[in-house]
């Protein structure tokens, strides 16, 4: 059986496990995307009290939360296994078992578990994103919906990089790896305003090293004519989510060498 | 009934948490993150100059105290009672010779205070005194403004050591009850927004502001800081406190009938 | 040309040392130590097709990491190794396709899912020909006795029932080799059993080649010829079971229960063990006095009730030679 029908399969004894109880998988559903509504909705009561974020309005804000929110879960979604890595593999040791079959490790823990109840996210963010389409007036091309959609892209990229590395660093340690949340969950935080609203250094982060920016920022801000501000012309932040891709390959390069250092150390 | 075994509790935390040294670098950073990203964001919002409930210096200071005190909020039950749920070994929290809910109780509390006297140091001395050093003073962590707010806040955070814990073991019980960890799953749910730790309570809109200060966990967050910094004051601030204790109390009771008829039922499983 | 063949076998591991207690614990926040074990040191064997090998050794002795160095999830330190001509960790998809492990205290079913699932998903795992998958399936839990389970799934299985399902998923995939790490832990009677007359089967009629870590030594009585004992990291002896007995504790023992009280119950050709009331154990050297000459002389000198003649248990034999060689748990 090809890769692709095997994970196929797995996602299907997935969603079959889950179902079995379909009280408890209905109740995760619904306080994920309560939860990301309530944070929505804490955005909407800020701007309710201030009216704009240096001259950023709440649709705009909107939009890219919408986009952030829905390339986020859909990394959470699929790539589980990396995220529950440390303790589910490395510390148990079922990492040996993964390697003791004849199919490449990522295959196997992506399909290890596929976050059905974080659909809950991608609900909220498609409401977000419907929320600003509605509110905007923007002259919607094809060209701009590709964006959206590759900028959604990049940003998958970026977070399925970012848990790869997560998952990377629990070969060496699998006390605590809580500080990749500051990416993951503070990455969404941080990319759903524009950059323009941080410090210097802070934008020149998400930029160059976790580039949010580039993914999120530059070809949203594209999308909704404002480049002047962004300060990327219009081709560099269409080229933009790129860089999440990028990430994500050197993530898969550091993930290599920790394996490596794995069949190296035992467990 | 002596504290010797509850110390002995709280000193056992502590030496597990030392040894988890990347997790104390890692926590702390995390929060240095969080902390900074909400104020730059709310720095971003005040630029816009309307008047507003609180002001941006005293924003800062929520979001730092929010930082630091993060083990003091009950996002799950107690993972010991979770595990012991699952295992079906909860029946030997009854072979204990002390009274259950005092037991939770006091580990929740203790898990609190091991938790937030770790975290805290490293924060306060970040936000406090390293920003005022390197120049960025008008960021940091501002100390309460007056002794009587200090002394309030002492009472105050203190209560809500005790909420957090009367809420964590009301958790400890569902998880009982339900026989599984996803009993309390509902506890972010409620805790996070209404404590004011995604937009402060003072800043949502006036129609909701009764609700969200007699709500049980506005005492989490909301209150306690807010008698820090001054913005409730005198008899506002003991209703602040009034509050507080409503709940520990009316979380206790409920907490100790509830317990009564989970216990009746819980029982032991072989392998 | 052997199957698998290992040499000068090598791999140290770096530890990190922590300090016991509160100051230990705030120092290992700023300060870490390391000391270096060497867990196996040179060593050497190999392996034909077909054949059952028993590998034994006290606790921490190597035979884990000689296991996982086999199968391709460890790479040593220095050393040659390879098995059906492929070098486990490095040709690591094409080698694990070819084995079957099962490790005594861990699963490699799915937790949630039935067990004819999980074996279903094991053929796509392992790309097997579905009819050849479902005879080989069918006759597996057959021998097996499964086939009821197979609707169950594996978290309400007993540890039983769970290690008869775990053989059967390693062998789905028909492996040329099986490992076996400390497949009967837990097991009771009957299963442990059933569990050695399947292995013993398997061996003898499909000639797969299995390497069994055990520290049942009954496990090893019954079923292999060949033992490997590792001991600090070293290879102590490759021999059959019974040469590595004999030249070990090669004595027997005489149990006699005597009918009267007796002062003197001296033989010739073999010294008194121990005593107890009116039975008493001899132990003799069986290659100088046969037992039925002993038997003939204690028969003739006094009224008998019950004789016995044993060999030392084999934990005896086991743990002498661990003693000889300065083998300990490390």
């Amino acid at each position: 059986m090809n890769s692709l029908s095997l994970y196929f399969s797995f996602i299907r004894n997935c969603l079959r496990a889950q179902m079995l109880f379909p009280t408890a998988f209905l109740l995760r559903f619904g306080s994920q995307f309560i939860i990301t509504i309530t944070e929505f909705g804490g955005l909407y009561a800020l701007f309710m009290r201030f009216h704009h974020i240096r001259g950023w309005t709440f649709p705009e804000i909107a939009m890219f939360y919408g986009v952030v929110s829905v390339a986020f879960a859909l990394a959470d979604t699929t790539c589980r296994g990396f995220d529950m890595f440390g303790p589910q593999f490395v510390k148990t040791g079922d990492f040996d078992r993964v390697l003791l079959r004849p199919r490449p490790a990522t295959l196997q823990l992506m399909g290890f578990e596929f976050g059905f109840t974080s659909l809950g996210r991608v609900l909220q963010g498609g409401i977000a994103l419907a929320i600003a389409i509605a509110l905007l007036h923007i002259d919607w091309s094809l060209a701009k919906v590709f964006l959206v959609v590759w900028a959604m892209t990049g940003g998958f990229a970026l977070f399925f990089g970012i848990l790869l590395l997560q998952a990377t660093l629990s070969f060496w340690t699998v006390e605590s790896l809580e500080i990749v949340n500051t990416l993951t969950y503070g990455g969404i935080e941080a990319a759903q305003y524009p950059l323009d609203i941080y410090a210097n250094w802070f934008r020149k982060f998400l930029t160059f090293v976790v580039p949010l920016g580039c993914v999120i920022y530059f070809p949203i801000a594209t999308v909704l004519g404002r480049n002047d501000v962004a300060g990327v012309a219009p081709w560099l932040g269409a080229a933009a989510p790129l860089a999440g891709v990028a990430f994500l390959a050197v993530a898969f390069a550091a993930w290599r060498i920790g394996i490596g250092h794995y069949t190296s150390t035992g467990s | 009934m002596t504290a010797l075994p509850y110390l002995a509790i709280l000193r056992a935390r502590f030496v597990l948490m030392l040894q988890y040294r990347a997790a104390a670098f890692a926590g702390f950073a995390t929060q240095c993150w969080w902390g900074g990203i909400k104020i730059m964001v709310m720095a971003a919002f005040y630029a816009s100059a309307a008047r507003q409930p609180i002001d941006l210096a005293q924003v800062i200071t929520y979001t730092w105290l929010g930082q630091g005190l993060l083990g003091l909020l009950p996002w799950q039950a107690d993972a010991e009672v979770s595990e012991a749920v699952e295992t079906g070994n909860v029946a030997y929290e009854r072979l204990r010779p002390v009274d259950t809910h005092t037991l939770w109780l006091a580990r929740a509390i203790a898990a609190r205070a091991a938790n937030t006297s770790l975290r805290v140091v490293p924060m306060f001395v970040a936000a406090a005194i390293v920003l005022p050093l390197i120049g960025l003073g008008a960021w940091r962590w501002r100390m309460p403004s007056s002794p009587q707010a200090g002394t309030l806040f002492a009472i105050s955070i203190s209560l809500t050591v005790l909420l957090s814990s009367a809420f964590t073991v009301l958790l400890n019980i569902a998880v009982t009850a339900l026989k599984t960890r996803r009993a309390a799953n509902l506890a972010p749910v409620l805790v996070s927004p209404l404590s004011g730790m995604i937009v402060p309570l003072v800043l949502m809109p006036v129609w909701l502001q009764p609700f969200l200060f007699w709500q049980p966990f506005a005492g989490l967050v909301d209150i306690p800081y807010r008698i820090y910094f001054a913005n409730l004051t005198g008899m506002a601030a003991l209703a602040g406190i009034a509050a507080q204790t409503l709940w520990i109390v009316l979380f206790v009771l409920a907490g100790r009938a509830w317990m009564a008829r989970v216990m009746a039922r819980v029982d032991m499983q072989g392998s | 040309m052997a199957q698998i063949r290992v040499e000068n076998l090598s791999k140290t591991y770096r530890v990190g040392v922590r300090d016991p207690g509160l100051g230990g614990a705030l120092r290992g926040l700023f300060h870490r130590r390391y000391r270096e074990i060497a867990a196996l040191s040179g060593v050497s064997f190999s392996l034909e097709r077909g054949e059952l090998l028993g590998f034994i050794g006290p606790n921490g002795a190597g035979k884990s990491t000689t296991i996982k160095i086999l199968s391709g999830i460890l790479r040593p330190t220095s050393g040659r190794c390879d098995v059906d001509g492929l070098v486990p960790w490095q040709q690591r998809i094409a080698h694990v396709a070819r084995i079957g492990v099962v490790f005594g205290q861990r699963t490699q079913l799915w937790w949630d899912l039935p067990i004819g699932e999980s074996f279903s998903l094991l053929r796509d795992i392992y790309r097997v020909d579905p009819s050849q998958f479902a005879r080989r399936k069918a006759r597996l839990v057959d021998m097996l006795k499964i086939s009821s389970l197979l609707d169950t799934p594996m978290r309400q299985l007993s540890l039983g029932q769970r290690m008869r399902c775990e053989i059967a998923a390693a062998l789905l995939h028909a492996p040329s080799i099986l490992f076996l790490d400390e497949p009967t832990i837990g097991l009771d009677a009957v299963s442990k059993l059933a569990l050695r007359d399947f292995v013993k089967d398997l061996n003898r009629t499909d000639g797969v080649t299995v390497i069994l870590t055990t520290h049942d030594m009954h496990d090893i009585e019954a079923l292999a010829k060949r033992v490997i004992i590792i001991g600090n990291g070293k290879l102590l002896r490759d021999s059959s079971f019974e040469s590595m007995r004999s030249d070990v504790l090669g004595e027997r023992r005489l149990i006699v229960d005597f009918a009267g009280d007796s002062d003197d119950v001296a033989i010739a050709g073999a010294s008194i063990r121990a005593r107890d009331g009116r039975s008493v154990e001899y132990v003799f050297d069986p290659l100088r006095t046969a037992a039925h000459t002993l038997i003939s002389r204690i028969a003739a000198a006094h009224d008998v009730v019950d004789i016995r003649v044993e060999d030392p248990k084999i934990e005896e034999v086991i743990a002498r030679f661990y003693a000889l060689h300065g083998a300990v748990e490390s």
